[in-house]
């Protein structure tokens, strides 16, 4: 079912703040992933606002979902919805990459509230998330354990390590969501080492494939709940997006993987998204 | 003759021990579970046994999600594929992430005997000393091994843990104390110090006992945790005798003469050998003849001895 009016709402103003301070952000690093974490925000966002339990006065009570950002450089988004749900105040945002900040260029597992692991080297992030969930069912506990993989990042030999241990421990409570944005840091993904037939893949290694429009919140909702509904095996959300999205001069283009906008780009990119 | 025990005995006995009274104790292996002992722990708590498959990398991930899961997992696998292949999950995942797994790195040393090189771990503790936050014990003996499992569980951090497959003498005694980053001093002396870690405190036992028919009084420290080391102890017996000697089944580059010598050129400078496997892979080659090969041998630790100490060599 489709969100309602005010919902919608919302979320077109949530994915548009965020937006926001993704391009900030970065602007006042002067360093940083913007295109990747745009390509993102729709799937964190809803996940976040929708899907996770979480507490963000007690980060880390122990029946909580967990979320583990594998594709780690995309900080710019994670720690916005992190601020936006009431993890670590918004204000801080403006702290990205600063030597006397916390929030690091890529996330500290220590050190800031809703971030479970440290990440930044790729390909680790699933095995993660599959301890999560061995322990739940260990556990007998409902909690789910949710992993962002960039589809760049799926050429890690370790992300189908780990794909095979969900699924030979039937780990229903784990979802990867694959942030499809066809582009990594020097290229197109298919002209370094393309992952077609990606569906065909993840279901070959014994995967639930939800594949979607990642940048229509009803579709990414929708995505969640089948991947709670799916029994017996984990589930993985293809989710075709755009890196760059919401910024037309850094859409469906390498060089904003790991590149700051200057002072007059902010300004072109903040009206886009006001 | 003294008793033989396999070090990976006395580890698998811990852990079961250890098992029985903690439910928040998990074990994972990467497919070695009869050949690490951790086969034992399954058939006694099979729903706290985890086989992770021929991954090391997923195995050392899945230990952290289950760390950060509220468990204290003992992530198992033949220590070089564990610490060469997993060194990064390590870093990321369990060091920087401060999340308390228990890394425990099997085939220690000599142990993987006719396996041959790429099965001979003589670069482990180098590499694991190396990671910010990585606590590193290295167990002389089964005795000493039940203490160090022990240890590491109730301490919190990261933890790597070096296991010997084959029987070794038991060289130790239940009642010593056991603490971790505390050197125990097995004999004392006033011409030259003998440091040990490991296996090689049996040999140095050896060594002591020569030296001492020949007029050599040798104090013996034994170093079973490498990182934090005992810089006090090792300052403290330096600055008596003047003359050391580290003895380790691993390389002596990164390891244990490593860590001294770091030690003793701050402090206190003395003169130092260092014995262990220089520069080299292994062969196949049964545990004992592998010491001899590499002279892990008292001989070699006196006639070292001998040689530093300005002696005329008798022998």
């Amino acid at each position: 079912m489709d969100f309602s009016k005010e919902k919608s709402e919302f979320y077109n103003n949530l994915t548009k703040t965020i937006r926001r301070h993704i391009v900030k952000m970065t602007n006042h690093a002067g360093s940083g992933h913007p295109g990747g974490s745009l390509s993102a925000t729709e799937l964190l966002s809803v996940l976040f606002f929708e899907h996770m339990n979480v507490d963000s006065n007690n980060p880390d009570w122990q029946d909580r979902d967990c979320f583990f950002l594998s594709k780690g450089h995309c900080t710019p988004v994670f720690y916005s919805v992190l601020a936006e749900k009431g993890f670590f105040p918004v204000d801080e945002l403006m702290t990205f990459r600063d030597v006397d900040g916390r929030l690091h260029g890529h996330p500290c597992g220590e050190h800031i509230p809703g971030v479970d692991i440290s990440s930044g080297s790729l390909g680790q992030g699933l095995s993660v998330a599959n301890g999560v969930g061995l322990i739940a069912k260990l556990d007998g506990s409902n909690r789910r354990s949710y992993c962002m993989i960039g589809d760049g990042e799926l050429q890690e030999g370790q992300v189908w390590e780990a794909a095979m241990t969900s699924a030979q421990y039937n780990l229903d409570n784990v979802c990867a969501i694959i942030d499809w944005n066809k582009i990594q840091l020097d290229d197109f993904v298919e002209n370094v080492k393309g992952v077609k037939n990606l569906g065909d893949k993840f279901r070959a290694f014994g995967w639930h494939v939800v594949e979607i429009d990642g940048h229509d919140i009803n579709a990414v909702n929708e995505a969640y709940k089948e991947a709670k509904r799916t029994k017996g095996r984990p589930t993985a959300i293809l989710a075709h997006t755009v890196k760059g999205k919401g910024v037309s001069f850094m859409e469906d283009t390498h060089d904003w993987h790991g590149m700051a906008p200057n002072d007059e780009q902010l300004e072109t990119a903040l009206k886009e998204l006001a | 003759m003294a008793n033989q025990e396999a070090p990976r005995k006395g580890f698998a006995d811990a852990l079961i021990r250890l098992g029985e009274k903690h439910d928040n104790l998990v074990v994972l292996d990467a497919d070695c579970a009869k050949s690490n002992m951790t086969n034992l722990y399954k058939n006694r708590f099979p729903d706290r046994f985890f086989n992770i498959g021929i991954s090391e990398c997923d195995l050392v991930g899945t230990a952290a999600g289950m760390a950060v899961a509220g468990k204290v997992p003992f992530a198992n696998a033949y220590a070089n594929f564990l610490t060469g292949r997993a060194f990064d999950q390590m870093r990321i995942s369990v060091c920087y992430s401060n999340n308390n797994v228990k890394i425990v790195g099997h085939n220690a040393g000599t142990s993987a005997a006719q396996e041959g090189a790429t099965h001979l771990p003589l670069e482990d503790i180098s590499l694991m000393r190396s990671l910010p936050r990585m606590t590193v014990i290295v167990p002389a003996d089964a005795v000493e091994m039940e203490k160090a499992v022990e240890a590491a569980y109730y301490h919190e951090g990261p933890i790597y843990l070096r296991v010997g497959k084959l029987p070794v003498p038991i060289v130790t005694k239940k009642e010593e104390p056991f603490k971790i980053g505390k050197a125990i001093k097995y004999r004392e002396g006033a011409d030259i110090t003998i440091i040990s870690t490991g296996i090689m405190l049996d040999e140095s036992l050896k060594a002591v006992a020569e030296l001492e028919k020949q007029g050599v009084s040798a104090e013996l420290l034994h170093i079973h945790t490498i990182k934090p080391i005992d810089k006090e102890a090792i300052i403290a017996s330096a600055a008596k005798t003047k003359h050391v000697i580290t003895v380790e089944e691993h390389s002596i580059i990164g390891g244990l003469g490593s860590a001294v010598a770091e030690v003793l050129s701050e402090h206190q400078p003395a003169k130092l050998r260092r014995i262990g496997t220089n520069d080299r892979f292994g062969v196949s080659g049964k545990m004992d003849e592998l010491l001899d090969l590499f002279e892990l041998r008292a001989h070699r630790i006196v006639s070292t001895a001998n040689e530093l100490l300005g002696h005329r060599v008798t022998s």
